[in-house]
């Protein structure tokens, strides 16, 4: 698989390391030529000095055939614009792009960007997840973000407590994949009784986690 | 109409001049206090500090009454994100976006952006000026 990665900071610079070590082809773009410098004692051949938004550096880092383009600037309207020319002029497969101000995500998803990464977004959810005392937290969401993982601490009024859950009305579009209990998973099945504190991981359409977290939780 | 600028360079204070002057209502964004030192003093226009490429500067700024978007800083990529904003988040009707590389310019018109890109629309014009203005005598002497 034949990886570019464009912008050298921190980020692009162990992306490269780590890609190298583990036996991808990789192509570096960076625009400061001091560090493009130290960077091609280090990696080789494989670091091109450019800017990466420009059809030509693109196509001399042979953008035609990478499988992925990953953009990683301090930039969001840099990384955009990568991601879109690789996809647009280059038929690239994959688009991945940093992204720095976390609103920006859902526009990149909209524009085409296959794949976004937000460290601030990142570093939320982990705050989020180990805030212990966080009944509803939404631990993962799914590509295109209509489809998101969440777990939810089962309160003591909620109207499930004791019930089977064949006989509970979930939201449409909820599936509950697991119930956390006493230190143990349990795969539910129709059958499976949910008691009060049981953490509840479900998979769920994003509109119905309000509804969900109602029915749980409130 | 109402007309939201980014980017009051010579070319955003030009227009945001000339859209009050026709007596529309505009608002300029840039991200340098000093650019609006260039718009006149009773500017009627509203000017907000800030970049383009943020939602919330741009609905500061109400883009979502703005019957045109027009993007016209000096970096390309900005101005390609604030329109694609623009367009596909606040729906702005009419979304004008300057682009000086070719290329990407030739990209995003393809994308279904207005784009105008002065690298090739001047270029053209000093071409036609060097080859064709003088008539037939340049003419000659250009394939001599």
């Amino acid at each position: 698989m034949y990886v570019i990665v464009v912008g050298g900071g921190k980020v692009g610079y162990y992306l490269t390391k780590t890609l190298v070590n583990e036996g991808y082809e990789v192509f570096l773009i960076e625009r400061n030529p001091v560090k493009c410098h130290i960077y091609a004692e280090r990696f080789g051949a494989i670091v091109m000095q450019g800017d990466g938004a420009e059809a030509a550096t693109l196509e001399a880092a042979g953008a035609g055939r990478a499988d992925v383009v990953i953009a990683v600037t301090g930039d969001d309207e840099d990384n955009l614009v990568i991601c879109q020319m690789a996809k647009e002029k280059f038929r690239v497969g994959r688009s991945i792009a940093r992204v720095n101000n976390p609103k920006n995500e859902e526009l990149f998803r909209k524009l085409g960007i296959d794949v976004t990464v937000s460290q601030t977004n990142v570093i939320l959810s982990i705050i989020e997840q180990q805030i212990p005392e966080r009944p509803f937290v939404h631990l993962l969401a799914l590509r295109h973000a209509d489809i998101a993982i969440v777990e939810a601490k089962v309160s003591a009024e909620s109207p499930v407590v004791d019930q089977p859950i064949q006989r509970i009305e979930f939201p449409p579009d909820v599936i509950v994949s697991a119930i956390l209990r006493d230190g143990g998973v349990v795969i539910p099945t129709g059958q499976t009784v949910i008691l009060e504190g049981d953490e509840v991981i479900a998979v769920t359409k994003r509109e119905r986690e309000a509804e969900l977290r109602h029915l749980l939780v409130d | 109409m109402k007309v939201m600028i980014v980017g009051c360079g010579r070319v955003g204070w030009r227009l945001a001049s000339d859209f009050t002057d026709r007596g529309h209502e505009v608002s300029v964004i840039d991200i340098r206090p000093s650019s609006f030192r260039r718009l006149p003093e009773n500017f009627p226009g509203k000017t907000i500090l800030g970049t383009g490429i943020d939602e919330d500067v741009l609905r500061s700024g109400n883009i979502q009454d703005a019957d045109v978007f027009i993007a016209v800083t000096e970096e390309d990529n900005t101005n390609i994100m604030s329109a694609q904003i623009a367009r596909n988040i606040f729906h702005v009707d009419r979304v004008i976006l300057r682009i000086y590389d070719p290329v990407r310019a030739e990209i995003y018109r393809g994308l279904g952006l207005t784009v105008v890109c002065p690298t090739t629309t001047v270029a053209g014009l000093i071409e036609e000026e060097v080859l064709f203005a003088n008539g037939s005598e340049s003419h000659a002497r250009s394939r001599s």
